[in-house]
């Protein structure tokens, strides 16, 4: 049994440009244990994004070994990686990404239906996952009619509602403004803290960087950094 | 998971409209072609049947090789006995013999002296006879625009163009000349009962109707008749039943030895109508085919265009646990329902509009001025049982193939790659 959630041995991933290889990746060998907060950071362009898809089964390395949830990806079938996806893996995105067309209650209760629970208990769930991003109110409201910081927050009770081990953010502030970003890392923290839902975030937003345990800083796909902060709630003053 | 599809697809317009818009017209179009289409080929079989080739016909076999010359010498003798066996032996066909002629109207002035003339083709039919059954088929009482019907055997009926060209009214004499059926030249004299007009420019430009006794007289056709036709009664070509019972009169009559024992030859086998009735029904194929290619080509790259607008919905979706395929499936199974919308929609109105020209008609004469095929200038909409159901042909593979096609695109790209388009 292994008890690190996200494990990568030298993780390679190169794309071809013209004649030459960008490594995205390159050589990266991290670790994450259960129940973390932590942050892969640095500037644009420096693979963060890339990683992330990776450790989410969306994508997969050129060479190197990544195992999640104690699932070796390179082995997954397409088939069982979705199944991993819908089980124990949320994302959220920088774009938010809600399906239009759907309610704030739809667009949360979509995850629960891929995993065919039953419709009662769809209800309560969703109703619980409202409550944890406080949109208790806007469960019958389509995301056109919702400001940014409230699509994030649908999009984080999205990601959450099925109660995910891991949970991927993937510049989850970046379009939002300042008082914003901090509410949803304070919700993000919490449900850290009361569901032990490991968050593992992309980002280069200072306002982020604040509320980590951890950073892995990136620079040109390589691992330059890896440090603990234990003063993480400072960023709750400001 | 179908309940919150089909929500989301009739939620959103842009995924939903343009293909049932689409659908929408081309299966409009293929109902109310096909129901057109049916109407015109019902009219030329109709009309055909009715002054030309009967649904089925009696003739010598030597007449029948050279029909077209209107042989009246080749013509069928004993012709009150072989209709009283044939009435006998196929009692559901209305048979009625008929002589067909051509010749010239001499119309003379008060000296005799020829006026005017005019080369004229017409049928002899039974108008004096007991029975109605010729007034019924031609509905020849109801095309009479002056004067009345022909009621001696000498009485003859002109249709309106030609009695225009001649300058004659009714009450009339006129001389028909033409050739007995021995081959000597006799001129006739008959008077102009009344003007007809059958709404058909092939026949209303010099056509004559005349009593079947007095021309069996005219032309010395004595119990001769150059043709008997069979008429099923509701009026209806029906292609197996007039085989067979054909098939049961040759083995009866027909002998190879004799060029003068008659012969049954059924409308599918006359005038090239059999190539006029396999293309009709190769046209409702070719419709359908024709708008499933059209259709499918404008959905593929409607659901192209959407499916770029849709990769940041596959994203997610492939996020959050849907395989690829799920989608793919799920794309099909939107297309099916909005195929399924569309045909039910564009049938309706496609029966709309064949009902209306099936009841309204339009007078397509100007289109058939110069046309020798007997079809009536007003055409009408045929709409069949097959009308309801032929839409949903092009309607439902069209759609099914059209998002077949573009869905393909979320196989070929990386699933990371659909993201990176989200954040462009
Ligand atoms: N599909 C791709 N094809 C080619 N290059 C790519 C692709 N995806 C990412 N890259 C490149 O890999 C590097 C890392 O990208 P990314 O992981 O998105 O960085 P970050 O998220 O840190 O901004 C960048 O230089 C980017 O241009
Ligand atoms: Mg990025």
């Amino acid at each position: 049994m292994n008890d690190k959630i996200i494990e990568t041995e030298k993780l390679l991933k190169e794309y071809p440009m013209g004649h030459a290889v960008l490594k995205a990746l390159n050589n990266v060998s991290l670790s994450f244990d259960y129940g973390e907060f932590a942050g892969v950071v640095g500037p644009s362009g420096s693979g963060k994004t890339t990683f992330l898809n990776i450790a989410g089964t969306l994508d997969s390395p050129t060479s190197g070994l990544c195992r999640v949830l104690g699932q070796n990806i390179e082995s997954l079938s397409s088939r069982n990686a979705a199944e991993l996806r819908t089980k124990s893996i949320g994302f959220i995105f920088q774009t938010f990404n809600l399906l239009p067309a759907y309610t704030v209650f739809e667009n949360i209760e979509f995850p629960l239906l891929l995993l065919k629970i039953g419709k009662d208990e769809r209800k309560k769930m969703v109703a619980d996952a409202l409550k944890w991003v406080g949109l208790s109110d806007r469960s019958d409201s389509f995301p056109k009619d919702l400001s940014g910081g409230e699509c994030q927050r649908v999009a984080i009770a999205r990601a959450v509602v099925k109660k995910p081990k891991l949970i991927l953010a993937d510049e989850p502030t970046a379009n939002l403004d300042a008082e914003n970003s901090h509410n949803i890392m304070r919700t993000m923290r919490n449900l850290n803290k009361e569901l032990g839902i490991t968050f593992i975030f992309a980002t280069h937003d200072e306002k982020v960087m604040r509320y980590l345990k951890r950073k892995i800083t990136l620079v040109d796909g390589k691992v330059d950094n890896d440090q603990i902060t234990e003063e993480s709630d400072k960023g709750e003053k400001l | 998971m179908i309940k919150f599809i089909l929500k989301g697809l009739l939620r959103d317009r842009s995924k939903f409209l343009f293909p049932v818009l689409t659908v929408f017209s081309g299966v409009m179009l293929t109902v109310f072609l096909y129901s057109w289409m049916n109407g015109v080929m019902t009219e030329i079989i109709r009309t055909t049947a009715h002054f030309q080739t009967g649904h089925v016909k009696i003739t010598t076999r030597a007449y029948a090789k050279e029909e077209a010359q209107i042989p009246n010498d080749l013509a069928l003798t004993d012709v009150d006995s072989l209709l009283t066996s044939v009435r006998l032996q196929f009692p559901d066909i209305y048979w009625v013999p008929r002589i067909r002629f051509s010749g010239l109207i001499d119309v003379p002035d008060e000296k005799g002296e020829t006026k005017k003339q005019a080369p004229v083709f017409g049928i002899a039919v039974d108008l004096t006879g007991k029975n109605e059954t010729e007034n019924k088929i031609l509905d020849i009482e109801n095309k009479i625009v002056s004067g009345r019907m022909a009621v001696k055997p000498f009485d003859i009926l002109v249709s309106t163009l030609l009695v225009e060209k001649l300058g004659i009214t009714v009450g009339d004499n006129i001389t028909l000349i033409s050739t007995t059926m021995n081959g000597s030249l006799v001129m006739w004299n008959f008077i102009v009962a009344g003007t007809v007009n059958f709404g058909i420019s092939g026949l209303d430009k010099s056509f004559i109707i005349a009593d079947f006794s007095g021309m069996q007289k005219a032309l010395d056709m004595e119990n001769c008749a150059g043709e008997i036709l069979g008429f099923f009664k509701n009026d209806l070509y029906q292609k197996e039943k007039s085989s067979e019972i054909a098939l049961a009169f040759n083995s009866n009559y027909n002998d190879k030895n004799n060029e003068f024992s008659p012969v049954m030859t059924t409308l599918y086998n006359q005038n090239d109508l059999s190539s006029i009735i396999d293309m009709a029904s190769k046209f409702t194929g070719i419709i359908a085919f024709i708008f499933i290619g059209a259709m499918s080509v404008v959905l593929w790259n409607s659901g192209l265009l959407s499916g770029l607008r849709r990769y940041g919905e596959f994203g997610v979706r492939l996020a959050m646990g849907e395989t690829k395929k799920h989608i793919y499936g799920s794309l099909i199974l939107e297309s099916l329902i909005t195929g399924i919308i569309g045909s039910v929609i564009g049938t309706i109105a496609g029966l709309a509009i064949g009902y209306y020209l099936e009841y309204k008609g339009i007078n397509m004469a100007s289109m058939f001025k110069n046309a020798t095929l007997t079809v009536d200038n007003v055409i009408r909409a045929d709409v069949t049982i097959y009308s309801y159901f032929i839409g949903f042909i092009p309607g439902i593979c069209a759609t099914i193939l059209g998002s077949a096609i573009s869905g393909i695109n979320i196989f070929k790209r990386n699933t990371s790659q659909l993201f990176k388009e989200l954040e462009a």
